[in-house]
């Protein structure tokens, strides 16, 4: 039928290794209430984002909504289709290329969604690393050294702020990034 | 000046913004503006205009031109205050735009597109506009100066796409940042169209040929897939490898699979080592050469006794050929070839299937530790730590909430030793300091060293004293004292290093736990190094009439057992026992940490043991498959109780390919000097075995030749590479030569790489120099804009003012002027 074989279509692009997308329709349909399971309905419903956040995967990940925010295609960016979660699996899969993973990552770490990495930018995925709660914070002397650090050693045109490439050349020299995989 | 000169671009059409409202990322249907007609119109304005408006603030102008734009830049605190226009400008930037802007992927994917089919490199500059600045990335946004609208852009994209093959413009599609339907979208329409074929009929059969191509394509890729998703759920330990990650991270899990690889590199090994030696021999048993010893339950620790006439050791083998067409005539009668038997000589099949399984092996190694370099190591990856820390050490791999929490807890500590660390660095250490560091380095390298040769010490003359004291077939396990005294010094050796780790103060984690392994591995290789030279050296001497080849075999068993046996009860006592003491007695909450670099060279040293043995014993792969699987229920089980990740910062891949080059270089490296030596230079005994007629094994294989060359002119190309590449060393220099060519190029080539990145940044740094200047200079233009509106507007209420009420007040300036300096 034409709604699974949309599905299946999508792992040509997707091939989300361990998770083709009928298994992810699957995953799905889970969240969507009983009535609405269907296939045709599934493709065109949209689920809220506090259901995408309770999925195991994303639930302890400190930028679950920034992850939502950025994936999501509706105009008030607070739902998911099934393309779009589609397509926030194949980003994370282990067989998206580095590329893809790090212009996302780019989009997810930009909090004010302006195109850059500014310093607010940076102080805020710090403190979504390092912690929720006001003692796991950095000291505010110690947020700008790291802060200053980052900026010495990655923005290369020197004028305040990690674009796109910039970030793309750190992420490049680290082989490490595939971490970037749920 | 009274005249308002017209502007043409859209952003000034709307310059009261009442709430300041930023433009919308979001907003597809901006185009891209390059800088050239603001540029124009600006020079043309600023030549016309000839008298300024009184400013509150004298300008710098053009003297300090570029002092005071990295003032206005770079401020000290606050940031930089600009005009909506000119934020508007920022905002649509090439360079910002890239990273959200949905028109701007697709021109970037384009122009990759194209270079991609025309193989060209950037388009000639004279193409350029003279003020659409070449962008000095890879990729143009723009290739001609007009302004494309996106949908334009998407079409010049469609059709590069179809001018390039399936599977480039599958490979292309994949690798773009775009959402699932516009991937769809583009496929779609850049499929060649296949209508049009359907005109004529002998381009009708084309169609059909083409379609039932395109279906078998769909359907083996479909096949493919559910096969790739069958096997990937049938792989070993999936669920099991998964939890761990999502429990402990990939630097626990990297020990893991190293485990696999290593299973991996077994079951290569193992299959020929089956088919064509034990195999063929259990087919064909030999007669019995005296009474069998019954089974008693120690064979398994030592090896010997009931297995010592078993397919197990090299001993069993026969000499001869099996099954052989003509049986011996004893009576010089003519022999008649029996039907449908193939001659098998053993002593070849042992030598040439040896060496086939180890030169793959060794091509399996040196492939995968390349590609395990390639994928972690790049041209100035050192520096950039605390940006790499930032952007990529974060592992969503995990996901439970504890888990997480510790991560949080990692990274901070991380975080915060980078900082002093970066600190401790900014401060020169005074020499005295200095001094003392190397002085305390250098004492404990030198206690480290000298435990490693008490070691040796202790196990050469441990050695020495079993050879003195022979033992009896009754007393078997006393010969298990030796693989107890090597087991137990490598057990209690890394604690002891690690107790004096202590006492030296590295700059950076990492370099620690690099000395730790670095310390462990000289132990394990230099104890390994006097036991062979104890077998091929002395043990060969004093066991003449007997078989010393089965007693290495047995040894080396002996060993593979007490080495599992001591892991056993290292997880034992280091974790479970160390976990219930530390919650009992000390009440700490911390679990242990699993050491995986102490794990890692275990199992490094096992594999040692298996590679070295399996000359003598050609079953030891199989013990060490059945003994991996076992350590990797055994170390899961214990590493869910007991333990938790380590505290370090680990980089997985690093940390992989530096595993594997251990594998590689002293431990097989090693293995094969030990084998090469036994086989070229050691006489094998004269009562057992495939070769115990023969002054070395490797003469086997020349008999074979000297007997290839008696038979004909037809196999004579066999001995010629024998004789001349194999005998000759000519051939071994020249190959030498050539890799070391190889490798001083690659040396070249990186450093020549070095340089050009110090160029290039050099280069990008100037250009961001140059924009910073002309964003000052557009906000000086706007502002000044600004604030000749604003007077002239004062101007008009002025002129109102005092039409109606007839006092005459100086202009006035508006607040609005006051953006900066």
């Amino acid at each position: 039928e034409g709604g699974m074989g949309t599905v299946k279509q999508s792992d040509d692009f997707t091939l989300t290794g361990s998770l083709p997308s009928a298994r992810a329709h699957r995953r799905f349909c889970e969240l969507l209430p009983q009535e609405h399971r269907s296939v045709e309905e599934s493709l065109q419903a949209r689920v809220s984002l506090e259901q995408i956040l309770s999925l195991p995967e994303l639930k302890a990940n400190p930028f679950k909504e920034r992850i939502c925010k950025v994936f999501s295609t509706s105009p008030s960016r607070d739902s998911l289709s099934f393309e779009d979660f589609l397509d926030l699996l194949s980003v994370f899969s282990d067989t998206a290329t580095p590329d893809i993973k790090s212009h996302y990552a780019f989009r997810i770490f930009d909090f004010d969604d302006d195109g850059t990495l500014n310093r607010e930018d940076l102080s805020q995925l710090v403190n979504c690393l390092t912690g929720e709660s006001e003692d796991t914070r950095l000291s505010a002397s110690e947020m700008k050294q790291l802060i200053d650090n980052i900026l010495e050693e990655s923005d290369i045109d020197r004028d305040g702020t990690i674009n796109l490439s910039e970030f793309q050349h750190v992420i490049s020299r680290s082989p490490d990034f595939a971490s970037f995989t749920v | 000046m009274s005249q308002s000169p017209a502007f043409v671009l859209n952003v000034l059409e709307t310059p009261e913004d009442p709430e300041g409202q930023e433009p919308s990322p979001y907003d597809e249907s901006e185009v891209h503006d390059s800088f050239h007609q603001l540029i124009q119109e600006q020079s043309r304005w600023v030549a016309e205009e000839g008298l300024e408006l009184q400013q509150r603030q004298p300008e710098t102008g053009a003297l300090g031109a570029s002092g005071s734009d990295h003032e206005t830049m770079l401020g000290p605190e606050g940031a930089p205050v600009y005009s909506m226009a000119t934020l508007r400008i920022l905002a649509s930037m090439p360079s910002r735009t890239i990273g959200r802007s949905r028109g701007a992927i697709i021109s970037q994917y384009y122009s990759r597109t194209v270079k991609l089919r025309r193989r060209a490199g950037r388009p000639q500059l004279r193409d350029m506009g003279r003020s659409a600045r070449p962008s000095l990335r890879l990729y143009d946004l723009e290739l001609d100066s007009a302004v494309l609208e996106e949908e334009e852009k998407r079409g010049l994209l469609v059709k590069e796409l179809q001018g390039l093959t399936a599977a480039q413009r599958d490979h292309m599609l994949r690798g773009m940042p775009l959402s699932l339907a516009e991937k769809r979208g583009l496929r779609e329409e850049s499929r060649p169209p296949r209508g049009k074929h359907r005109a004529q009929w002998h381009r009708g059969l084309l169609s059909c040929c083409d379609q039932l191509r395109d279906s078998c394509v769909l359907a083996s890729h479909n096949l493919g897939l559910a096969l790739l998703s069958g096997l990937q759920a049938l792989m070993p330990w999936h669920y099991a490898l998964k939890r761990i990650g999502g429990r402990f991270g990939s630097s626990v899990l990297s020990y893991f699979l190293f485990l696999k690889t290593l299973l991996a590199f077994n079951t290569l090994l193992l299959p020929p080592l089956l088919a064509f030696i034990v195999g063929v021999q259990a087919a064909f048993p030999p007669a019995p050469t005296g009474p069998v010893p019954a089974f008693t339950g120690l064979e398994l620790l030592t090896g010997g006794g009931y297995f010592t006439h078993s397919v197990m050791y090299y001993g069993y083998y026969s000499n001869a050929t099996l099954n052989q067409p003509c049986a011996s005539p004893l009576d010089g009668s003519q022999c008649t070839p029996e039907a449908g038997s193939l001659p098998y000589s053993m002593p070849l099949a042992y030598l040439f299937t040896l060496g086939a399984a180890f030169f793959i092996t060794c091509i399996t190694l040196v492939y995968s530790m390349s590609r395990s370099f390639g994928e972690s190591y790049r041209v100035g990856s050192t520096s950039g730590v605390h940006a790499i820390t930032v952007f990529c050490s974060w592992d969503y791999k995990v996901t439970q909430r504890w888990a997480t929490r510790l991560q949080h807890d990692n990274i901070r500590t991380q975080l915060k030793e980078l900082l002093a660390e970066w600190q401790s660095r900014q401060h020169r250490r005074s020499a005295c300091g200095q001094l003392r560091r190397v002085a305390v380095l250098g004492l404990v390298w030198l206690l480290c060293l000298g435990t490693t040769l008490g070691c040796t010490l202790a196990v050469y003359t441990f050695s020495e004293l079993m050879i003195k004291s022979p033992v009896s077939a009754e007393r078997e396990a006393v010969l298990l004292l030796l693989p107890l005294v090597v087991c137990l010094l490598n057990l209690g050796g890394p604690y002891l290093f690690r107790i004096l780790a202590a006492l030296e103060r590295h700059d950076s984690p990492v370099l620690e736990v690099y000395v730790a392994i670095c310390r462990n591995l000289i132990l394990k290789m230099v104890t390994l190094g006097i036991l062979c030279y104890h077998w091929l050296g002395r043990r060969v001497g004093t066991l003449k009439d007997q078989c010393w080849e089965n007693f290495v075999g047995q040894e080396l068993y002996r060993l593979m057992v007490m080495d599992f046996i001591f892991t056993l009860l290292d997880t034992l006592l280091g974790e479970l026992v160390w976990r219930l003491f530390s919650e009992k007695q000390l009440k700490r909450k911390g679990k242990p940490e699993f050491d995986i670099a102490g794990n890692v060279l275990e199992l490094i040293y096992g594999q040692t043991l298996t590679w070295l043995g399996v000359l003598f014993s050609p079953l030891l792969p199989a013990m060490q498959i059945i003994k991996l699987l076992l350590l990797f229920y055994i170390k899961k089980a214990s590493l869910m109780a007991n333990c938790q990740a380590p505290r370090r910062p680990w980089k997985a891949s690093h940390m992989s390919t530096v595993f594997i080059s251990l594998l590689c270089f002293p431990s097989f490296l090693g293995a094969a000097v030990f084998l090469c030596y036994a086989v070229w230079q050691v006489k094998p005994s004269s009562t057992c075995g495939p070769f115990r007629t023969l002054d070395t094994m490797y003469e086997a294989g020349k008999v074979w030749v000297r007997r290839l060359e008696k038979a004909g002119p037809r196999v004579s190309w066999l001995p010629w590479i024998h004789r001349y590449l194999v005998e000759d060393t000519f051939p071994i220099y020249l190959v030498s030569a050539l890799l070391l060519a190889v490798i001083y190029l690659n040396i070249q080539v990186v450093k020549g790489q070095r340089k050009v990145i110090c160029l290039l940044k050099e280069q990008i740094s100037n250009e961001g120099e140059d924009k910073i200047f002309l964003i000052n200079k557009l906000q000086r233009v706007y502002e000044r804009k600004e604030r000749s509106r604003s007077s002239r507007e004062a101007g008009q209420s002025q002129e109102l003012s005092v039409l109606t009420s007839g006092a005459n007040l100086g202009p006035v300036f508006s607040v609005k002027c006051g953006r900066g300096p």
